[in-house]
C-alpha cells in the first residue's frame, strides 16, 4: 500500500490543493462580487496553510520562547526571552541539539529522539543552518524517516540529510552527555537553555503573517469596492454589472455618432 | 551613520514614512505640494543611487544591519538602479502634473487620500525594484497593488465603471500575487532561503519538480501583474477608467516594474542552467510576446476610447519586452531594458496628453479629439510627438528601442521576429495615425458635449508633459545614459545567469 | 569663410531657420514669402558651394552626433548627393517663386503652414542627399515623409484625408516594415551602415550570399518613395495636394530622394560588382521594367492631367531603379542622369498643369483642347518638358535613355532595350498628345463658364495673341525656366557625366 501511504502522509498538501482549487473555482464561477471575495480568501487561505505546512514540525510548539524553568529550574538571564528564543531556532539547529544533552542529559525528555529528528527537519527550512552544513552534500535516506511531517523532495531533502549526517554521531546514541559538550558550552549563554523545547520553523509563520495582513487588506479593499459598486450600480451581480457597462459603452458610441 | 551609507534605503523609506504625513495636512494645495516635494526627494535619492552604482558597482544594503541571507537585503545593481530612476523620475513628473487634473476628476475630500495613496504606490514600486529578497518583492508588490486598486476606484466620480475595473483588477492582481507567493514558498521549500542571490547559489543545478513548479507559479503570477498576453484582461479597463494622472503614472511604471521582476527572476534567480528556462523562453515568452504584439495592437486599432487604445498598446509593447527577453542574449536583454525605460517615457507622455484633453473636453473618447490642433495645439503636438515615438520614428526613444530589438532579433537568428516587430509597429502607425488625423484634420465640434474652448491645458500640466516629451526626444538622440547602462546591466545579468557574455 | 564641411550643417539648418522666420512672419505675407526666397537663395548658394568642392575632388563631411554606438548621424557628400542637393535646392527656389504665384492666385488658406512644411521638407531632402550612412539616410527619409504629410492633406477635406492616409500609410509601411529591417539586418551582418565605395556587403559574402536577393528586395520595395510597383499607390494619391507640392515634392524632392536612395544603396552598400557576381538584381530589373510599362499604360487612360503625370512619374522613376538594377556602370550613370533630367522635365509639366488650373480651373486633359491658343507659353513649356521626358533631343532627357540602353547592352539584356523603346513610344502617346491637342484641336463647345465661352467664341485656328488668357507671370516664368534648363542641360551633359563618373567606379 505504498501509494496509499504516500497519499495519506501528505494529507496537508491535499488540503492545500483542494482549498486552492475550490477558491479559484469560486472566483471564476460565481457572479456575486462578495462571493468572489470569499473565493479569493479561500484561495489565499490555502496558501497560508501551505506555508504553515512548510514550517510545521510535528510536536514542535509555536516559536515563542518557553522559559527553561519548566524543566530544570534555571532562571538566569531571561530578560530578552522572546528575542533569544527566536534567535535560537533561527540560529543553528544542530548546535541547539548539541546543547540539549549537554545541559540536560539527565532530564532527557520522554520523546527526546523524536524531537531530535524533528529539530533536524526544522533545519530543512532553516536558511542559516544550511551554511554550516555545506560539507555533507551527499544524500542519505530521506528525512521522512526521521518522523518529520515534512516530506519535501529534492533540495529540501538534501539539506535535511546533511544535517542528519552532521548530527549522526552526537545525537544518535540516545542523547548522552558526551557529544558536543564543548560546542554547547560555548553557546550556553546565548541560547538560554531554550533548546530542549522544539519549535516549529518560525520564518514561514512570519512570512504568512505578512501575507495574512496583505490578504486582510485585500479583502477590505475588495469589500469596500463591492459596497461602492452597489451604491453606484445598485447590484453586485457580475452579469448585471456587465450588461450595464455594455449599455453605457454602446450608449456612448451612439451618442458620439449622433454628435458627429 | 552617514548619509551615503544609508542612501540605498532612502528611496523606499522617504515616501513610506512621509506618505501618512500627507493625511495630516489640511485639504487644498498642501497635500499636493508635499507629495510633489516627497517625489522629488525620492527622485534625488534614486539619481544619487544610480550615480553611485554606476561608479562602484553593486551596492548591498542590509536592513536593520541583519546580514543576508538572514536579513532583508537591498541589492542595487545597474538594472534596478535604472528602473528606480525611471519610476521615481516618472513620479517626479506626474506629481506636479496631477494637481489640476485631480482637482477636476476627484472629489475634493478624497484628494488628500489620493496623494497619500500615490506615494504609497510609488513606495511599493520602488520597493519591488530595490529589494534583493524574494518575499519582500511580494510585500512591496502588494503595497503598490493595493494602493493602485484604491487609486483606480477613485475614477468613479467621472465614470462608475472605474469601480468594476478596480474590482476586476483586484481579483486578478490578487490571484497573480498569490501565485507568486506560492512560487516563492516552493522555492523556499527547496532551498531554505529567500535571498535572491542566495537562491541563485542554492538553485544551481537544481531542476527538481518543486523548483519547476515554483518557477511556473512565479512566471504566471508575475505574468498577471505585468499583463502578459493573454493575462492582460484587467489592464485596459483599469487604465481607461482610472483618474488621468493615475493612468499616466501606472501605465508608465507598474507594468515596467513587473517586467523587471520577471527579468530578475529569469536571470538573477534561476539562470540558464535551470532546465525550464530555455523552454519558457522558447515556448512561453516568445510566442506570447509575438501574439500580444499583434492581438493587442489590432484590438487597439478598433477602440473608440483613446485611453483604452493606449492601454491595449501597452499590452502590445509589453510583448516587445518579453520578446527581447526571450532571445536570451545580451542584445535582447539590452533591448528589453531600453524599451522598459523608453516605453515608460512615451506612454507617460501620451497618457498625460490625454489627461490634458480630459481636463478641457471632459472625455477621452476619440470624438473629443476632433480638431484638437485648433483648440489645444500644445497638447496636440505633445500627443503627436510621443505618438511618433510609440511608432518608432527616428530621433525618438521609440526608434532606439526598436532598433535594438530588431538588431537583437537578427543577431539571435530570429529574423522572422524582426519582421513581425516592424509589422506590429505598422499597426501602431495606424492607431496613432487615426488619432492624429482626427486631431489635425477634423473640424472641432462647435457645439454639443465635445465642444471645447480654444484654450490649452494649464501650465502646471503642460510643463511636466513637455518635460516627458522632451525626454522622448532627448533620449532618442543621446542614448548614452539609457543604452550604456542597459548594456552594462544586461552584461552583468547575463554573467549571473551563466549565459554567453 | 565658410568651408564646405561647415556648409553641410548650414545647408540643413538654413531651411529650418527659414521655417522659423516664416512662422514668425505669419501676419505679413510679403515678408513671409521674402523669408522663403531668401532662405532658398542661401540654400542654393551653400549647395552649389558644396557641389563645386566635391567637383574639385574633396569629400566634405560633418559628424553631428553619435546616437547609438557605431551609428552616428553623419554627413559625407559624394557627387551623386551633391548633384541631388543642387537640383533640390535650385528647384526649390524656382518652386518658391511659383508657389507664391499659385497660392496667391488661388487664395489658399493655411499658407504659413504650407511654407513651413516646405522648408522642413527641403531640409530633410538635403539630409537624405548628404547622408553618410543608411541610418542617417533613414532618419531624414522619415522626416521627409512626415513633413510632407501636412502638404498632401493641405485642403483638409475628405478627399485630402483619404489621400493623406494612403500617402502616409504606404510610405510608413514600406519604410518601417521593409527598409528598417533591411538596414538593421545589414548592420547586424556587417556592423556598419556607412556608404562605402565598392559596397560593404562584399566583405561579408558568405553571410550575405543566401539573402542577397531578399535584402535587395527589402531595400527596393522598402524605399517606397521610389514608387517601384506595387509600392506606388501613394504617388497618385498625393496629387490631392496643391500643385506646387506635386510639382516640387512629387516630381523632385520626395521621389528623387527615393530613387537616389536606391541608387546609393546599390552602389555603396551592395556594390555593382557584388550584384553582377550574384545576379541578385536581375529579378528587380524585371520588376522595374514591368513597372515602367505598366505605369505608362495606366497613365494613358488617365484623363486627369495630374494623375497622368503622376503615373508618368512612377514610370520614369523606375528608369532609375532599372539603371541601378542593371548593375553596370552605364546603367548607374543613366540612372543618375535620369534623376537630374527627369526633375527638370517633370517639374515643368507639373507647373504647367498648375498654371492651367490657376488660369482656367481645368484639370481634365479632355477639357484642354484648344487651350494652347490662349496659353501658348504654358503649353510651349509643357511641350518642351514632354520632349525631355520622352527622351527626344535636344532635351536633357535623351541622355539617360541613351545611357540606360548602353547599360542594358552591357548587361546583355537586350529585351530591356526593347522595353525602353516601347516605353518611349507610350510616352509620346500620352504626353505629346496634350500640347498637340491644345494647339491644334478646336475647343469642345460645351462649357457653361462665361469666361471660357468668350475664348471659344474667338476660337479660330492659330494662337490668339491679342486674346491671351495666361496664368499670372509668377506661374509661367518658372516652367519656362525649367524647360530652358532641360534644353541647356542637353548640351552640358558631358560635364555632369564626368562629374558623376566616380560613383560608378570610373573617373
Amino acid at each position: 500500500m505504498g501509494w496509499f501511504e504516500f497519499v495519506l502522509d501528505r494529507y496537508n498538501y491535499w488540503i492545500v490543493i483542494v482549498l486552492m482549487m475550490t477558491g479559484l473555482y469560486i472566483v471564476f464561477a460565481r457572479g456575486n462580487l462578495v462571493k468572489k471575495i470569499v473565493g479569493l480568501n479561500l484561495f489565499q487561505t490555502s496558501v497560508f496553510i501551505f506555508y504553515i505546512t512548510i514550517g510545521k514540525i510535528a510536536g514542535g510548539t509555536a516559536p515563542i520562547y518557553i522559559d527553561g524553568e519548566l524543566d530544570h529550574g534555571d532562571d538566569a538571564g531571561h530578560g530578552e526571552g522572546v528575542a533569544a528564543g527566536h534567535e535560537t531556532v533561527v540560529g543553528d539547529g544542530s548546535e541547539s541539539l548539541h546543547q540539549a544533552p549537554a545541559e540536560d542529559g539527565a532530564n532527557a525528555l520522554p520523546h527526546a529522539e523524536e524531537h531530535a529528528s524533528e529539530a533536524l527537519s526544522s533545519k530543512i527550512e532553516n536558511t542559516f543552518a544550511a551554511n554550516d552544513l555545506k560539507a555533507g552534500l551527499e544524500s542519505v535516506e530521506p528525512s521522512a524517516d526521521a518522523g518529520s511531517l515534512h516530506t519535501a523532495p529534492d533540495g529540501a531533502d538534501k539539506i535535511a540529510n546533511d544535517s542528519l549526517l552532521h548530527l549522526e554521531k552526537p545525537a544518535a546514541p540516545g542523547f548522552e552527555v558526551e557529544g558536543g559538550a564543548d560546542a554547547a558550552n560555548a553557546l550556553a549563554d546565548v541560547v538560554h537553555h531554550s533548546s530542549e523545547v522544539i519549535y516549529t520553523n518560525p520564518l514561514p509563520h512570519v512570512l504568512i503573517l505578512t501575507a495574512i495582513v496583505v490578504g486582510v487588506a485585500t479583502t477590505a479593499v475588495g469589500l469596500a469596492l463591492a459596497v461602492r459598486i452597489r451604491e453606484a450600480y445598485g447590484t453586485i451581480e457580475e452579469d448585471e454589472l456587465e450588461t450595464m457597462d455594455n449599455v453605457a459603452e454602446f450608449g456612448d458610441t451612439a451618442a458620439a455618432g449622433l454628435a458627429s | 551613520m552617514n548619509f551615503a551609507e544609508q542612501l540605498p534605503v532612502l528611496p523606499v523609506i522617504t515616501p513610506l514614512i512621509l506618505a501618512p504625513v500627507t493625511l495630516l495636512l489640511p485639504q487644498g494645495r498642501a497635500p499636493h505640494l508635499f507629495a510633489t516635494f516627497v517625489s522629488w526627494l525620492t527622485f534625488a535619492a534614486c539619481a544619487f543611487l544610480l550615480a553611485a552604482v554606476s561608479d562602484v558597482g553593486v551596492i548591498s544594503y542590509h536592513l536593520g544591519d541583519w546580514a543576508p541571507p538572514l536579513g532583508i537585503e537591498y541589492r542595487i545593481d545597474l538594472a534596478n538602479a535604472l528602473v528606480l530612476m525611471l519610476v521615481s523620475g516618472i513620479a517626479a513628473v506626474v506629481f506636479p502634473f496631477a494637481y489640476a487634473s485631480v482637482r477636476l476628476e476627484i472629489d475634493e475630500r478624497q484628494s488628500t487620500f489620493f496623494y497619500c495613496a500615490m506615494l504609497i504606490c510609488m513606495t511599493g514600486l520602488l520597493g519591488v525594484t530595490i529589494t534583493g529578497d524574494a518575499f519582500n518583492v511580494f510585500v512591496f508588490l502588494e503595497i503598490s497593488s493595493l494602493s493602485t486598486y484604491a487609486l483606480i476606484a477613485m475614477g468613479a466620480r467621472r465614470d462608475r465603471r472605474a469601480l468594476t475595473a478596480a474590482f476586476n483588477y483586484l481579483v486578478m492582481g490578487t490571484i497573480g500575487a498569490t501565485f507568486f507567493v506560492i512560487g516563492i514558498g516552493l522555492l523556499y521549500q527547496a532551498t531554505g532561503t529567500l535571498n535572491m542571490a542566495d537562491l541563485h547559489d542554492k538553485l544551481a543545478g537544481n531542476s527538481s519538480r518543486v523548483v519547476g513548479a515554483g518557477f511556473a507559479f512565479i512566471v504566471v503570477g508575475v505574468g498577471l501583474k505585468l499583463a502578459m498576453f493573454p493575462l492582460h484582461l484587467w489592464l485596459p479597463n483599469a487604465y481607461a477608467h482610472a483618474p488621468s494622472a493615475v493612468s499616466a503614472f501606472i501605465a508608465a511604471t507598474a507594468t515596467k516594474v513587473a517586467v523587471y521582476v520577471l527579468i530578475r527572476f529569469f536571470y538573477s534567480v534561476f539562470g540558464f542552467d535551470f532546465a525550464f528556462e530555455a523552454a519558457a523562453f522558447t515556448w512561453v515568452l516568445l510566442p506570447l510576446g509575438l501574439a500580444g504584439m499583434f492581438v493587442a495592437s489590432f484590438v487597439a486599432l478598433f477602440q473608440e476610447d483613446v485611453k483604452r487604445m493606449l492601454a491595449y498598446s501597452s499590452v502590445a509593447q509589453i510583448g516587445y519586452m518579453l520578446l527581447g527577453l526571450s532571445f536570451a542574449t545580451v542584445e535582447g536583454l539590452t533591448a528589453t531594458l531600453v524599451h522598459v525605460f523608453n516605453h515608460a517615457l512615451m506612454k507617460g507622455a501620451l497618457f498625460m496628453a490625454v489627461a490634458c484633453v480630459v481636463f478641457r473636453a471632459g472625455s477621452h473618447s476619440i470624438d473629443a479629439f476632433a480638431g484638437l490642433s485648433k483648440r489645444m495645439p500644445v497638447t496636440t503636438w505633445a500627443f503627436i510627438l510621443s505618438g511618433l515615438s510609440l511608432i518608432g520614428v527616428p530621433l525618438t526613444v521609440g526608434f532606439v528601442s526598436k532598433w535594438y530589438l530588431l538588431e537583437a532579433a537578427f543577431a539571435a537568428g530570429h529574423w522572422y521576429a524582426g519582421f513581425l516587430i516592424v509589422a506590429s509597429s505598422l499597426i501602431a502607425v495606424l492607431y496613432i495615425g487615426r488619432i492624429a488625423e482626427v486631431m489635425l484634420l477634423r473640424e472641432p465640434h462647435e457645439e454639443g458635449r465635445y465642444a471645447i474652448p480654444a484654450k490649452d491645458a494649464p501650465l502646471s500640466m503642460l510643463i511636466p508633459m513637455w518635460v516627458l516629451v522632451g525626454a522622448n526626444i532627448y533620449f532618442g538622440v543621446r542614448t548614452g545614459l539609457t543604452v550604456d547602462i542597459a548594456t552594462r546591466a544586461a552584461e552583468a545579468l547575463m554573467l549571473t545567469a551563466g549565459g554567453a557574455p | 569663410m565658410i568651408t564646405p564641411g561647415l556648409a553641410i550643417p548650414l545647408a540643413l539648418v538654413a531651411p529650418l531657420l527659414g521655417c522659423l522666420a516664416i512662422w514668425l512672419l505669419d501676419k505679413s505675407p510679403n515678408l513671409r514669402e521674402g523669408a522663403t526666397l531668401i532662405t532658398a537663395v542661401v540654400l542654393l548658394a551653400l549647395t552649389v558651394m558644396i557641389f563645386l568642392a566635391v567637383g574639385s575632388g574633396q569629400q566634405p563631411g560633418y559628424m553631428l552626433i553619435e546616437v547609438i554606438d557605431g551609428l552616428p548621424i553623419e554627413f559625407k557628400v559624394e557627387p551623386l548627393g551633391a548633384m541631388f542637393a543642387v537640383i533640390a535646392s535650385g528647384l526649390w527656389l524656382v518652386n518658391s517663386v511659383y508657389s507664391i504665384g499659385y497660392m496667391r492666385g488661388h487664395n489658399e488658406k493655411n499658407q504659413t503652414r504650407f511654407y513651413m512644411s516646405f522648408a522642413v521638407a527641403i531640409s530633410a531632402a538635403i539630409g537624405v542627399a548628404f547622408a553618410a550612412n543608411l541610418f542617417t539616410l533613414f532618419i531624414f527619409y522619415e522626416i521627409l515623409t512626415l513633413s510632407t504629410f501636412p502638404l498632401v492633406t493641405h485642403y483638409g477635406d475628405e478627399k485630402a484625408r483619404k489621400g493623406g492616409r494612403i500617402y502616409l500609410g504606404v510610405l510608413m509601411a514600406t519604410s518601417i516594415g521593409l527598409l528598417l529591417p533591411a538596414i538593421v539586418w545589414t548592420y547586424a551582418i556587417t556592423g556598419t551602415t556607412d556608404f562605402t565605395v565598392g559596397g560593404i556587403l562584399i566583405d561579408h559574402k558568405e553571410a550575405v550570399a543566401p539573402i542577397t536577393g531578399v535584402l535587395l528586395g527589402l531595400y527596393a520595395f522598402g524605399i517606397g518613395k521610389a514608387a517601384l510597383m506595387p509600392a506606388h499607390p501613394w504617388l497618385p494619391n498625393a496629387m490631392v495636394a496643391p500643385t506646387p507640392v506635386s510639382a516640387f515634392l512629387h516630381a523632385v524632392a520626395v521621389v528623387k530622394a527615393g530613387v537616389f536612395s536606391i541608387l546609393k544603396i546599390v552602389v555603396y552598400i551592395f556594390g555593382i560588382d557584388f550584384l553582377t557576381d550574384t545576379g541578385a538584381s536581375i529579378p528587380f530589373m524585371w520588376v522595374a521594367a514591368g513597372s515602367i510599362l505598366l505605369a505608362s499604360a495606366i497613365a494613358m487612360h488617365k484623363d486627369n492631367l495630374k494623375a497622368r503625370l503622376a503615373y508618368s512619374t512612377v514610370s520614369q522613376l523606375s528608369y532609375v531603379t532599372l539603371g541601378a538594377m542593371l548593375a553596370t556602370q552605364m546603367g548607374v550613370m543613366g540612372g543618375a542622369m535620369q534623376i537630374a533630367a527627369h526633375a527638370l522635365g517633370k517639374m515643368t509639366l507639373f507647373m504647367c498643369a498648375g498654371a492651367i488650373y490657376v488660369a482656367h480651373h481645368k484639370t481634365l486633359v479632355s477639357e484642354m483642347r484648344g487651350l494652347g491658343r490662349v496659353m501658348p507659353f504654358t503649353f510651349g513649356a509643357f511641350f518642351l518638358g514632354a520632349m525631355s521626358i520622352i527622351g527626344l533631343p535636344p532635351m536633357a532627357g535623351s541622355w539617360p535613355k541613351f545611357l540606360l540602353m548602353l547599360g542594358a547592352a552591357d548587361a546583355g539584356q537586350l529585351a530591356i532595350i526593347a522595353i525602353l523603346m516601347i516605353s518611349s513610344i507610350l510616352n509620346v502617346v500620352y504626353l505629346l498628345s496634350i500640347p498637340v491637342q491644345a494647339f491644334y484641336m478646336s475647343p469642345t463647345v460645351k462649357e457653361e463658364d462665361g469666361g471660357d465661352a468668350k475664348s471659344q467664341g474667338a476660337g479660330g485656328a492659330g494662337i490668339q495673341w491679342g486674346n491671351l488668357k495666361e496664368a499670372p507671370i509668377l506661374c509661367i516664368a518658372p516652367p519656362l525656366f525649367t524647360a530652358t534648363g532641360a534644353f541647356v542641360l542637353f548640351f552640358f551633359a558631358d560635364p555632369l557625366y564626368n562629374y558623376l563618373l566616380p560613383i560608378a567606379g570610373g573617373g
